[in-house]
């Protein structure tokens, strides 16, 4: 999008000297805290409110999700290689680490599948209870942007091979691993507060 | 791709008005001066902000029309002009409409326009996205408003307090358009946000520190922070609902357990930072106009400025004193009431700054001058009662009267509206060249100030006597005797609402006469202070010939004036002269972003998904479609144009190039 949109001289001619892409999107990441603040909260206000359904503990797979969230969280590694690469002017490097981020981002999002169709054959469905529809309501947007930082990284990868990214390139995939990192923190807090912490 | 080829003495060549390149074939439009490609494809600060302007004084024509009809409904009793379920769309309407179609856009049209041209830039920090926050705002309003005719519109209230706007108590789609419309602007606001910050931040001329900035741009700024933090919290809240309305989730439903107080913490603390997002552009623009007519610098500049921030701080935390009567326990309402009565001090700063400023000034009285000097009296007569408000037991008995409308309608017409019509007077010659008729604006202003005060006074009357608001009817029986007859005080009320919307009637004439045989307007008509007057009426595409470097707050003034041995202030030169030396330096070469297609493209995707929510998912997801496409589009084209596109330069290679965006 538009943060690919830059000069190559954008840097050299701001007031504070960082770019106008980096600060925009640090930006953006300050206001998508504050949507997630909002969704946290909801389900920390609801998390023990389960009616007549299942509760938390009969429907977490705890070993599953630990797994799923490593995955995850070790995307975040491979990002910072692609990174790295991306300002060593190595593009098989770049290329490389930015299609196994997205292929341990999709992972995750196929374990979310799998773990939302579990719960539902165990009867948690989305109108079941509060606890169920914050729940799915909250970790269902972490999965939506863990899917769009996938499709932007590899719109990136089928970029780059084609050579036609606008501007700097290290630049434009710094960009997509600043959101990629955001929602992995996020991941972490929603991690704690929603499976290891007991209702 | 539009270069400017300097020094020249004709105007900029003409530029091809053909496009070069097939539409959307990955490459910019031609850049164009006039016709309706210049305006739909525009990635112009300027033009946008003109947009933004004209489609926001369009709603407030609308919002204001929804008012009289409420007034003529409450004018007599048992009146027969509106229904009661036509009654409630039309209050939430009203209220929806002002907040978010025209007080919002508004400072939006302003801040556009004139933010550049006070930091002394050429254009924002991302002009694409500029665009795309207009058109966003644009489509989110007509899908809003389209609900009047697809079944009724929202019916809630603005605030929209669920459960009771949930499907059972609202069942038209009236609440779905709301609720995704407001996605849909506050998608606009949120984009905006971060454009301007960054733009505010680096893209300030050489010199321009951040303390050296104009009040209008700092004030803008804190809006800016305001919008970035509280947007996301009601984006929030507007999917639980639609989530609870379309797909049966749980959130408001009390029977399963809910808490009734989620969606008033949701909306408040959105709502209450919102409150200071109407109202401190006004305080920017009127701590720009009362220097400039009073012959002297702003008072107490730094105080001002932290004042500003200071509201925009502690405005975080006051929101449950919208709340004090929904039972909170006394620690909450004892906290929230004396944060409340903490945030009267930064904004009664601001006012005693204001009167200082005056105080010993040589004060002249245009238009401009006057809406200014109208705010500061009516705003602080709305401060006052909201300061009453702050003290719980007395708001627990005002709560949901009139006495709640007339507090904000003092604070938001008095305040906000007031403002924006000084910056109107204040700002026209610079936007279109033509100096707006002082004659029609007395009218405009006085009948407005009486039509105001006539509306909104006796309304503190009314609501202490106990006329609850959002009532659809009232009856003789209970309307009292004597002073107090409510029957009376009503009718006053609309007879107001009536001169107020005459007043309006008369900026709209005078808008029409400029436009055809208005006078036009010298280069400095105000012996302004601030840089954006450092160029000419209207302004170039590229706003200065040469980028100026700043050495003062108020840098114009200071070209123009210097102070004497003996401390006389002398006229070195007139603003003709300044705004001469920086042609006479002006840049060989300089690059303007280019038009883009897809900021509209991307734009046009939103209400298609929201219809597709509302009515049938598989339309959403050709709206979805129409999104990516927008987004491939947005992140492909050239960042500027190609080598086909671009004139070629007359003269003067190998020269420094300025690039925007």
């Amino acid at each position: 999008m538009a943060e690919t949109a830059t000069h190559e001289h954008a840097a050299h001619h701001t007031s504070t000297g960082l770019s106008n892409n980096k600060l925009g999107m640090w930006l953006f990441l300050g206001s998508e805290c504050l949507l997630f603040g909002g969704l946290i909260s909801t389900y920390m206000l609801y998390r023990g409110r389960v009616g007549t359904g299942p509760t938390p503990s009969q429907v977490f797979d705890i070993p599953f999700t630990s797994v799923s969230s490593f995955v995850l969280l070790m995307s975040s590694l491979t990002m910072v290689l692609a990174v790295s690469a991306a300002h060593n002017k190595d593009d098989r490097a770049t290329t490389l680490w930015l299609t196994i981020t997205a292929l341990l981002g999709a992972t995750f999002v196929g374990g979310q599948v799998y773990e939302f169709t579990a719960m539902y054959n165990e009867g948690l469905g989305f109108s079941t209870s509060l606890f169920a529809s914050s729940f799915y309501t909250l970790t269902g947007f972490h999965g939506v942007h863990v899917t769009v930082g996938i499709i932007m990284l590899m719109s990136l990868v089928g970029i780059l091979n084609k050579s036609k990214v606008p501007g700097s390139r290290a630049e434009t995939v710094e960009m997509i691993g600043l959101y990629w990192h955001f929602v992995d923190v996020v991941w972490i807090v929603i991690f704690t507060l929603i499976y290891l912490i007991p209702v | 791709m539009a270069i400017i080829e300097r020094p020249s003495t004709t105007a900029p060549a003409v530029l091809p008005t053909v496009p070069s390149a097939a539409f959307g074939a990955l490459k910019r439009p031609v850049t164009v001066s006039s016709g309706w490609r210049s305006w739909l494809f525009t990635v112009d600060h300027k033009k946008l902000g003109i947009m933004y302007g004209a489609v926001a004084m369009f709603f407030f024509i609308v919002g204001g029309l929804e008012a009289v009809l409420i007034r003529l409904q409450l004018a007599a009793p048992d009146g027969k002009v509106l229904n009661a379920d036509l009654y409630n769309q039309m209050f939430t309407m009203h209220a929806t409409t002002m907040v978010f179609l025209f007080v919002m856009p508004m400072a939006s049209a302003f801040a556009n326009y004139f933010l550049p041209l006070q930091i002394g830039a050429r254009d924002v920090a991302f002009p694409r996205i500029n665009a795309f926050g207009f058109w966003a705002f644009l489509f989110g309003g007509i899908f809003i408003n389209m609900s009047w005719f697809l079944g009724g519109a929202a019916d809630g209230g603005w605030f929209m307090y669920a459960p009771n706007s949930g499907p059972i108590y609202s069942p038209s789609h009236g609440v779905d358009f709301w609720a995704l419309g407001l996605q849909i602007t506050g998608i606009a606001s949120l984009t905006g946000a971060v454009n301007l910050i960054v733009t505010v931040l680096n893209m300030r001329a050489p010199g321009m520190s951040l303390m050296r900035m104009p009040i209008f741009t700092w004030m803008i700024t804190v809006v800016q922070f305001l919008l970035l933090f509280a947007m996301p919290v009601i984006t929030v809240a507007l999917f639980l609902l639609m989530f609870q309305r379309n797909f049966d989730a749980t959130f408001f439903d009390v029977a399963a357990g809910a808490d009734p107080l989620l969606w008033q913490h949701l909306f408040w603390i959105f709502g209450h930072p919102e409150v200071y997002i109407l109202i401190l552009p006004s305080f920017g623009i009127i701590s720009e106009v009362l220097p400039v007519f009073s012959r002297k610098p702003l008072f107490g500049y730094p105080f001002v400025v932290f004042s500003g921030a200071a509201i925009g701080f502690v405005g975080w935390g006051v929101w449950a004193h919208h709340m004090f009567a929904s039972g909170l326990g006394p620690v909450s309402v004892a906290v929230f009431s004396v944060a409340t009565m903490a945030i009267a001090v930064p904004t009664g700063v601001k006012v005693v700054n204001w009167t200082m400023t005056i105080w010993g000034g040589k004060l002249s009285f245009p238009v401009a001058m006057k809406f200014a000097l109208g705010l500061v009296i009516l705003f602080t007569i709305g401060g006052l009662s909201g300061v009453t408000h702050s003290v719980a037991p007395s708001d627990t008995q005002q709560t949901d009267t009139y006495y709640i409308v007339a507090h904000f309608h003092y604070v938001l017409f008095g305040g906000a509206i007031f403002g924006l019509f000084s910056g109107f007077y204040y700002w026209w010659p610079k936007v279109f060249g033509k100096m707006l008729s002082e004659r029609l604006g007395n009218w405009n202003f006085w009948l407005m100030v009486i039509g105001m005060n006539m509306t909104f006074a006796p309304m503190h009357i009314l609501g202490l006597q106990g006329q609850p608001r959002r009532m659809y009817v009232w009856t003789e029986a209970r309307a009292g005797e004597g002073f107090f007859n409510l029957g009376f005080w009503n009718l006053v009320a609309s007879i107001g609402s009536l001169i107020l919307a005459v007043g309006v009637l008369f900026f709209l004439i005078n808008i029409f006469v400029t436009a055809r045989k208005g006078k036009q307007a010298p280069a400095d008509p105000w012996d302004a202070r601030s840089l954006e007057w450092m160029t000419s009426n209207p302004p170039k595409e590229h706003n200065f010939d040469s980028i100026p470097t700043v050495g003062h707050l108020d840098e114009f003034f200071h070209r123009k004036y210097s102070e004497s041995e003996s401390g006389q202030l002398t006229q070195v030169k007139s603003g003709e002269e300044v705004i001469l030396d920086l042609e006479k330096n002006a840049d060989a070469h300089i690059h303007m972003p280019s038009p883009s297609y897809w900021p509209i493209v991307l734009a046009l995707s939103l209400p298609v998904i929201a219809f597709g929510l509302i009515y049938s998912i598989p339309v959403a997801m050709v709206g979805g479609a129409i999104a990516l496409l927008g987004c491939y589009g947005w992140a492909l084209e050239p960042s500027t144009a190609t080598d086909d596109e671009i004139d070629p330069p007359s003269s003067g290679q190998g020269k420094e190039m300025v690039h925007v965006g």
